[in-house]
C-alpha cells in the first residue's frame, strides 16, 4: 500500500488532530489551497486532499475532520479512525495545540498505537508563548519516540522542518500493532505533559477570562453582541455607498455601448437586445449594487469569526435554543448562514442529535445570506432612512439589526413549531469547546475574503446573472403580449395580497438560482424593453414609478428575509438529508413564514394605514 | 470530601472528577479529558446561568446543567 502510494502521487499524509488546532491553516499553508478556516470547533466537516507545493517535493495531504479520540463515538472520529486503520496513509501527522498539550496527547498516544509512522506537530506555539506556556519538543520527542516539530502554521513557520520529519517518518519501519487503542490514555498524557510543558504564571489567561465574563454577562453579553452586529452593518452600509455609486457610474453605459457595437454586426435587433439590455444589464446591476456591500460585510464577519466570537454566541443562546427544542450549536450554523445558507446547512453536521440537526437545517435559510444583504441594505436606504441625512447610516444599521433579530425570532419560532409537530423530542445535550480568543490575521482575512469569497460571488453572478437576464429579456420582449407580463398578471392577485405585486413574485421565482438576482430581475421586469441603468437613484425611481411605498418596501424586506432557499441550498439540503420530503419542508417553511408575514403587514396597513 | 455533581459546583469552584454516570455523552466527555482525577474549574456562565463553562486540561468546555448533573465530582476548593 505504502509503496504504490509513493510511486504514484508521492507520499500520502493524513493530517489529524483535535478540532480547532489549526489543521486547516496548516493544510492551506502547505498546499497553497484555501480551505475556509475559523476559530471554532467543527469548522472542517469533510476531509479534503491537496498536493504539497513543488518546493516541498511530491506529497498529498489529506485534511481529516477534527476529533478528540480514535474511539468511534462520532462520525468524524469514525472517518479518521477508518482512514488510519485502512493503511491508506504513509504517515500520520497529529497536529496539537501547544496551549493545551495534555488534552491533545490522548489522541497522539492513541495514534501511536495504530502507526509508528507518526509525526507530532505542536502548532500555535506563538499563542502559547504569549500565555507563558513553552513546550520542550526535544524532550517530548524522546519520550514519544517520534519526531516532534514546533510550528506556527499561520505564519508559515516550521513547515520545512515538518516536511522533512514527514519524509523520515514515512520511511520508518512499522512497529505499532496497527490496532486502535480505544481506552483513553489520560494518565500517560498527564505524565508526559508534566515533563515536557513549562508554564510561567498564567497572568494573561485571567485577562482573557475577564473578556469572556463580559461577553457572556447577563446584560453585557447581549448588549455587546447586538452592538457589534449593528457596527458591522453600519460599516457595510456606509462603506458600500460610494463604491456602489462609482461602479454604477462607470458600468451603466457599458450595455448601451456594447449594443451600439453589436448593431453593426449580424447580431443586431433582438439578439443584441437580449445580450446587452438583458444579460449585460443584469450583470452590471449585480456587480454595482451587490458587490460592494458583500466585499465589506464578508471580511468584517470573518474577522469576528477568527476572533472566536461565534462559539460565545452559541454559548449565550443555547438556553433559548434548548427551550425551542433546538441546540445552541444551531446559533453557529445560523451564523454560517449569514455567509451562505448552503454552507450553513453543511455546517449542521456539527449537531450530533439527528432531530436537532434537521431543525437547524430546515431553519437555516431564515437567516439572510450574503446574497440577500445588499438588497436589504438598498431597500432600507431607499425607503426607510432616505431624508435622514447624516443619521441615515446609523438608522439603517439599527433597522438592519432589527431585521436580524426578527430573523432570529423566526428561527426560534420555527424551531419550536417543528419540535412540537414534525420533529418531536426532548433537547439532548450541549457540549462545546470554547476556543481561546485569537488575534485575527487582518491582512490575510481581507485578501482571503476579497479574493475567495468576492470573486466567487462575482463568478457565480456572471454564470447565473447573464443567462437569467437574457431569458427574462426574451420573456419580456417577445410578441405583443410577452410571457413575463402574463406571468406577472397571473401572480398579481397573490402579490397584491402580500403587499407587493405580481412582478415581485415573478422575480422571486425566477431568482431561485441565486438570491442576488431577485432585485435586478425585478427591475428588468418593470423596465421591460425600456432603457436600463443600474444606479441607486434610478433604481428608486423605477420602483416608485411602479407604485412602491414604504409598505411595499417593508413587505419586500420581509419576503427577502423569509422565502425559499436558493437552488444551491435546496440541493445541499437534499444531499444532507437524503430526503425529498425534508427538502420540500425546507422550501415550504420559510416561504410560508414570508407569505404570512407579508399578508399580516398588508392587512395591518389596510386596517390602520393610509 | 463528599461526592456531589458538577452542576452543584458554585461559581469559581474547583473540583476533581470521580466518575461520569452512564449517559449518552459519557464517551464524549471522557474524550474531552473529563476522566477520573481530572481537575475541573468553573469559569463563567451564559446570561441565564446555564450552560456554564469549565476548564478541563487547559481548555474551556461548555456544558448544560442537565449534562453537568451526570458528572460526579469532589469539591477541592475555590479559585480566585
Amino acid at each position: 500500500m505504502g509503496m504504490t502510494g509513493r510511486e504514484r502521487g508521492g507520499l500520502r499524509v493524513a493530517l489529524i488532530g483535535n478540532p480547532n488546532v489549526g489543521k486547516s491553516t496548516l493544510f492551506n499553508a502547505l498546499t497553497g489551497l484555501r480551505r475556509h478556516t475559523g476559530n471554532w470547533t467543527g469548522k472542517t466537516v469533510d476531509g479534503a486532499e491537496g498536493r504539497v507545493r513543488a518546493a516541498h517535493g511530491r506529497m498529498t495531504l489529506v485534511d481529516l475532520p477534527g476529533c478528540y479520540s480514535l474511539a468511534p463515538t462520532s462520525p468524524e472520529e469514525e472517518v479518521t479512525r477508518g482512514f488510519l486503520m485502512s493503511g491508506a496513509a504513509d504517515c500520520a501527522v497529529v497536529v496539537c495545540d501547544a496551549s493545551c498539550l495534555e488534552r491533545n496527547l490522548n489522541l497522539v498516544l492513541q495514534t501511536l498505537h495504530v502507526t509508528a509512522r507518526t509525526v507530532v506537530c505542536v502548532n500555535l506555539v506563538d499563542e502559547a508563548a504569549k500565555r507563558g506556556i513553552a513546550v520542550d519538543t526535544k524532550k517530548l520527542a524522546s519520550i514519544l519516540g517520534v519526531d516532534v516539530v514546533a510550528t506556527n502554521a499561520a505564519r508559515k513557520q516550521g513547515l520545512a522542518e515538518l516536511v522533512r520529519a514527514i519524509r523520515r517518518a514515512a520511511l520508518r519501519e512499522e512497529t505499532a500493532k496497527g490496532e486502535a487503542e480505544a481506552a483513553p490514555l489520560w494518565d500517560e498524557a498527564e505524565r508526559i505533559a508534566a515533563a515536557a510543558v513549562q508554564r510561567d504564571g498564567d497572568a494573561r489567561s485571567a485577562r482573557r477570562l475577564k473578556l469572556d465574563r463580559v461577553l457572556t454577562g447577563r446584560f453585557t453579553g447581549t448588549l455587546i453582541m447586538l452592538a457589534l452586529l449593528a457596527l458591522v452593518f453600519f460599516l457595510t452600509m456606509e462603506g458600500a455607498n460610494y463604491p456602489s455609486r462609482l461602479l454604477s457610474k462607470l458600468l451603466s453605459p457599458v450595455p448601451g455601448l456594447v449594443r451600439r457595437l453589436l448593431e453593426k454586426t449580424p447580431l443586431k435587433g433582438a439578439a443584441a437586445g437580449a445580450l446587452c439590455d438583458g444579460g449585460l444589464a443584469t450583470l452590471v446591476t449585480v456587480i454595482s449594487v451587490m458587490l460592494p456591500p458583500m466585499a465589506i460585510f464578508f471580511p468584517l464577519f470573518t474577522l469576528l469569526e477568527d476572533l472566536g466570537l461565534l462559539p460565545r454566541i452559541a454559548f449565550d443562546l443555547d438556553r433559548s435554543f434548548s427551550r425551542c427544542g433546538g441546540c445552541g450549536k444551531q446559533a453557529l450554523t445560523a451564523c454560517m448562514g449569514f455567509g451562505c445558507n448552503a454552507a450553513g446547512v453543511v455546517g449542521c453536521r456539527i449537531i450530533e442529535s439527528p432531530r436537532e440537526r434537521l431543525i437547524a437545517i430546515l431553519t437555516n435559510s431564515l437567516t439572510p445570506c450574503n446574497g440577500r444583504f445588499p438588497t436589504l441594505t438598498a431597500l432600507i436606504a431607499m425607503f426607510f432612512t432616505a431624508g435622514l441625512g447624516a443619521l441615515g447610516g446609523a438608522a439603517g444599521a439599527l433597522i438592519l439589526t432589527a431585521a436580524i433579530l426578527l430573523s432570529l425570532g423566526a428561527t426560534f419560532l420555527a424551531s419550536k413549531l417543528l419540535s412540537v409537530t414534525l420533529l418531536k423530542g426532548k433537547p439532548s445535550s450541549f457540549v462545546l469547546e470554547l476556543p481561546p480568543f485569537r488575534t485575527p490575521r487582518v491582512g490575510q482575512i481581507i485578501v482571503r475574503s476579497l479574493l475567495d469569497r468576492t470573486l466567487f460571488v462575482l463568478g457565480r453572478a456572471a454564470v447565473a446573472a447573464f443567462p437569467a437576464g437574457v431569458i427574462i429579456w426574451l420573456l419580456a420582449n417577445c410578441g405583443s403580449e410577452p410571457p413575463i407580463s402574463a406571468c406577472a398578471a397571473f401572480l398579481d392577485p397573490a402579490g397584491r395580497a402580500m403587499g407587493l405585486d405580481g412582478a415581485a413574485l415573478a422575480a422571486f421565482i425566477l431568482g431561485l438560482p441565486a438570491n442576488e438576482l431577485v432585485m435586478p430581475l425585478l427591475l428588468m421586469i418593470y423596465r421591460g424593453a425600456g432603457t436600463f441603468a443600474a444606479g441607486g437613484e434610478l433604481m428608486h425611481e423605477t420602483l416608485v414609478l411602479h407604485g412602491w411605498t414604504v409598505k411595499t418596501a417593508l413587505c419586500m424586506t420581509l419576503l427577502m428575509l423569509f422565502h425559499s432557499p436558493c437552488l444551491t441550498t435546496l440541493l445541499t439540503v437534499r444531499r444532507e438529508t437524503k430526503s425529498p420530503a425534508w427538502t420540500l419542508a425546507a422550501f415550504l417553511l420559510p416561504s410560508a413564514i414570508g407569505a404570512a408575514a407579508c399578508l399580516a403587514v398588508n392587512g395591518a396597513f389596510a386596517i390602520f394605514g393610509r | 470530601m463528599a461526592v456531589t455533581t458538577l452542576a452543584e459546583l458554585p461559581p469559581y469552584g474547583v473540583c476533581r472528577v470521580e466518575r461520569i454516570l452512564d449517559c449518552g455523552i459519557r464517551d464524549r466527555l471522557e474524550s474531552l479529558g473529563m476522566t477520573r482525577g481530572a481537575e475541573l474549574v468553573w469559569l463563567f456562565a451564559a446570561p441565564g446561568g446555564d450552560p456554564a463553562a469549565y476548564s478541563v486540561r487547559g481548555t474551556a468546555v461548555a456544558l448544560r446543567r442537565s449534562d453537568a448533573e451526570k458528572v460526579l465530582v469532589t469539591r477541592s476548593g475555590a479559585w480566585e
